[in-house]
């Protein structure tokens, strides 16, 4: 439209500048802390890569990212074998009209608080919980015993929440396959199983692949599980990062933690650019 | 049902009790007499609601949550609605660059966002507050908000607003009686969405907020006491307002869908 | 001498190499039902945009009623359009559509209400006043849209391309109901379409364009009957075309040597000049009349039945290709008939090559 190229960018400036001024920027003096050091008590401005190199040696710190990736992708791949098989079945064998109360009921949970979700499941798996009584019940064990804080525990409650979310992407992209194409499939002497494999799998690849890429994503950079439900015997990179915020006032330190932390995303991103179109969302 | 059928339906049985079974551990022991939320359930009593309703801290975080909900939902739909506008009805340059910009934020953890500010806030000497929190959550939702009425500004607003231009509106009458109305369910539901993120988040809040807290953040305070039937309550109710959320969303905006 | 409701002074649109319009210079008299006809491509579009205020020239002037309003925005002309989409406002009823631009000229509410209620009486919709635009029919939209323009007085009504989402049985009788209507308010209705029949069923004035200029312009019988260029004349349904030389030209009558025979025919061509003769399928007889010219035996090879009448390819041992003939509805023939051709002179067009 003519003369209004003007008015195009009063209205862009708000958002463009709350972002520059409250993301953007934010994430670059990161990136000059992560390259300053912390002495004593005193922020020194000059440029070194200390913290990467005390991220490279000591062992703690390394080993929280590789904690922070084993449980990641434990808990990607447990949770898309869930899912998978549940969003199939909900899109294929139950009835049209049910199937929108089912997708209700599955993301139900998903809405009692973040923080209240491994809070619940901290109550089922501690010493003296549901699952230790159910199974002092049934004579499995003799004593109470807890089930929480361990690698295990986390990875119940990561799953628990990305069962729900890949089922959604999944079970979205099941629906969208056009029948016509399975109908081809049989038509063309394919069973089941075999227009299964060569034709639903790879075309609900992209559903998988995007609610891979979130699971990643938010299962790497998460505090709160792993904090409630991992105890202290290990660490996962948010943990060690908010570690140095709290208790150590390391800010340069942090910064270059979340420098890598963000570094792994990207890669992650990279790794799935293909499938993921942001701009579709 | 069948032979084929049984495994299938053994199997959604069990996940969906894997799915509900901490839900209904958390609402059963918040009816809880005793002080331990674990077996055996001693109930019911509503004692642990009105412990939670006498939480003058806990009920303060409840306030903080839907001010900063409401607030910084509403500058992120008005904002991004705004620049969805600008981007998809007007010609600019590097128009790609700036809508990546724009949306870049949604592929960040929110611990980092949280700690950008955090850092930037203290270099600037800015005091955290809930303002610090509203900031934040902007950041997070702003780009879900344009992300969503972007997509939705179709080839038929642009024809209404040409025609609107036609009959002699100026440009903020086209925007406020054309693409707004027009728009209506994606504004309403980039309003809820954001709330209900707002609502429920904890990192960012936690790390830019010292007196004032919202209700995550508050409930992250009461676990150090370990199990407590009266975090119970508090979840439970969170649970319940976030699904009436959920449906008053499902209800407004499938019904206009529907029309 | 009264001022045209607009003119177009030498207007010419880039889209980057693309030249959609050159030069182009138009004159549309107040009170005039002009349409542009053209293929798509041809700058009719472009041009309806140029006027409406929703494309800037990249040269020349464009004046209404006396004033240059070239650079001025839609919204400050004295022009509505109805669009092809109708772009009917889906969250307002059909009073709220029609009451849109009266509101955004500050009418004040009464006069708005008496007003909208005129123009859904005009179009006949007075009944819909409260509904919603979405439970309407194509045609009620196409009228809804109508009003909405034309409730405002508008200098000139531009319409783009108002009949195409329309079937065919509808359009032929919204042309009819666009024609009355525009009688009955006289304003200037500048109308774009690619339907060479509705062009000719409306249009005071036709204005042809092809490749971003005018070929030809003027009242539809003129422009069928007498067409001024190939373009025009293959446009403006089917003619048969054929080569032909100037031998004479004397006094703006020529001498034209074809392989159908020698025509004197008006015109102004250098002798030895190559030109075309145009001859329409139903020009072409199959009895003598009162003096045609014979042309000899033609032979049938196929036949096509359009209800109103047949039309033929035939072969005429003097040209190279088939021409097409118009045959009464009842005769029956079958590829490999014989037809005696004839012609009268007076309906061969001039054309050059």
């Amino acid at each position: 439209m003519m003369a209004n190229r003007h008015l195009a960018w009063g209205l862009l400036l708000p958002a463009l500048l709350w972002t520059l001024a409250f993301f953007a920027a934010p994430l670059v003096i990161m990136g000059m802390y992560s390259l300053w050091q912390r002495v004593g008590m005193k922020l020194v401005q000059t440029w070194t890569t200390h913290n990467y190199q005390q991220f490279a040696s000591k062992s703690f710190l390394f080993e929280s990212l590789v904690n922070s990736l084993e449980v990641t992708a434990t808990v990607t791949i447990i949770s898309i074998l869930l899912a998978y098989p549940l969003a199939y079945i909900l899109a294929e064998r139950v009835p049209a009209r049910w199937q929108r109360l089912a997708l209700v009921m599955a993301i139900l949970p998903f809405w009692t608080s973040y923080v209240v979700r491994s809070y619940s499941w901290l109550l089922v798996l501690s010493e003296g919980g549901i699952l230790s009584n159910f199974l002092m019940d049934i004579g499995l064990i003799a004593e109470p015993m807890s089930f929480a804080n361990n690698r295990g525990a986390t990875v119940v409650g990561f799953v628990h929440f990305f069962v729900m979310l890949l089922t959604l992407t999944i079970y979205a992209s099941l629906v969208q396959l056009p029948p016509s194409y399975r109908k081809a499939a049989a038509d063309l002497g394919a069973g089941p199983v075999r227009s299964f494999i060569h034709v639903v799998l790879p075309l609900t690849l992209p559903g998988v692949m995007v609610g891979a890429f979130l699971t990643f994503v938010l299962c790497i950079g998460d505090y709160i599980t792993p904090q409630i439900l991992g105890g202290n015997q290990e660490l996962l990179l948010p943990q060690t990062i908010m570690m140095q915020i709290s208790r150590r006032s390391d800010f340069p330190m942090a910064s270059a933690l979340a420098m890598i932390l963000m570094a792994v995303v990207s890669l992650a991103y990279l790794a799935c650019a293909r499938w993921l179109k942001l701009d579709r969302l | 049902m069948n032979i084929r059928t049984l495994p299938a339906a053994l199997y959604v049985l069990l996940l969906y009790g894997f799915i509900f079974l901490p839900v209904l551990v958390l609402v059963l022991f918040s009816f809880q007499e005793s002080r331990l939320p674990v077996p055996p359930f001693d109930g019911p009593s509503l004692a642990w609601y009105r412990a939670m309703l006498a939480d003058d801290r806990l009920m303060d975080a409840l306030v903080n949550s839907v001010l900063v909900g409401v607030v910084s939902s509403l500058v992120a739909v008005t904002l991004g609605f705004l620049a969805a506008y600008a981007l998809a009805r007007h010609r600019l340059p590097l128009a790609g660059l700036l809508r990546g910009l724009l949306t870049a934020p949604l592929t960040i953890s929110y611990l980092i966002i949280g700690m950008g500010l955090l850092i930037t806030f203290n270099s600037l000497g800015v005091p955290k507050s809930l303002w610090t929190i509203g900031i934040g959550h902007v950041v997070i939702n702003l780009p879900l908000c344009f992300a969503i009425v972007y997509s939705q500004m179709g080839a038929q607003q642009a024809h209404a607003e040409r025609a609107a231009r036609d009959l002699g509106a100026r440009e903020w009458q086209v925007i406020v009686l054309i693409t707004a109305p027009m728009l209506w369910p994606a504004l309403f539901a980039s309003f809820f969405l954001s709330l209900t993120f707002s609502w429920d988040e904890f990192i960012i809040a936690f790390l830019v907020s010292r007196f004032d807290v919202t209700l995550p953040v508050e409930i992250w305070s009461m676990l150090r006491s370990g199990l407590n039937p009266k975090t119970n309550a508090i979840g439970s109710f969170v649970f319940v307002i976030s699904f009436l959320f959920v449906l008053l969303l499902d209800l407004v905006v499938l019904r206009k869908r529907a029309a | 001498m009264s001022v045209p409701a607009v003119e177009f002074r030498d207007v010419s649109m880039r889209f980057g190499d693309i030249e959609a319009l050159s030069g182009v210079n138009l004159t549309v008299e107040e009170g005039a039902y002009m349409v542009l006809l053209g293929p798509s491509g041809g700058g009719k579009t472009t041009l309806l945009n140029i006027l409406g205020g929703f494309l800037e020239p990249s040269g020349g002037r464009v004046l209404i009623r006396g004033e240059d309003l070239t650079h001025a925005p839609p919204a400050r002309r004295p022009t509505t359009t109805v669009f092809q989409d109708y772009a009917l406002f889906p969250h307002m009823n059909v009073a709220g559509n029609v009451a849109f631009g009266l509101k955004m000229r500050r009418v004040p509410k009464r006069e708005q209400q008496e007003r909208v209620a005129q123009a859904l009486d005009l179009v006949g919709l007075a009944h819909t006043a409260g509904q919603r635009t979405h439970a309407l029919s194509g045609g009620q939209r196409q009228r809804i849209a109508l009003a909405r323009a034309l409730v405002v007085e508008p200098s000139v009504l531009l319409l783009d391309e108002p009949l195409g989402a329309l079937d065919m049985k509808l359009r032929r009788q919204m042309q009819h109901e666009l024609k009355i209507i525009q009688q009955r308010v006289g304003t200037t209705f500048v109308h774009v379409t690619h339907d060479q029949e509705e062009a000719m069923a409306i249009a005071d004035t036709i204005v042809v364009m092809n490749q971003g200029s005018i070929e030809d312009l003027g009242p539809p019988e003129r422009i069928y009957l007498r067409p001024v260029s190939r373009f025009t004349a293959d446009f403006m349904g089917d003619s048969n075309l054929i080569e032909g030389q100037v031998v004479t030209q004397r006094d703006a009558q020529l001498t034209v040597r074809s392989a159908l025979g020698e025509f004197e025919l008006p015109g102004v061509a250098e002798p030895g000049t190559w030109v075309t003769l145009a001859i329409r399928p139903e020009h072409l007889h199959t009895d003598p009349g009162d003096g045609r010219l014979g042309l000899g035996n033609a032979q049938v090879l196929e036949c096509g039945f359009y209800g109103t009448h047949h039309q033929c390819d035939a072969t005429l041992a003097s040209l190279p290709h088939p021409i097409k003939v118009r045959i009464d509805q009842k005769r029956l023939l079958q590829p490999g008939d014989v037809l005696p051709l004839y012609l009268d002179p007076s309906d061969l067009v001039v054309l050059a090559r």
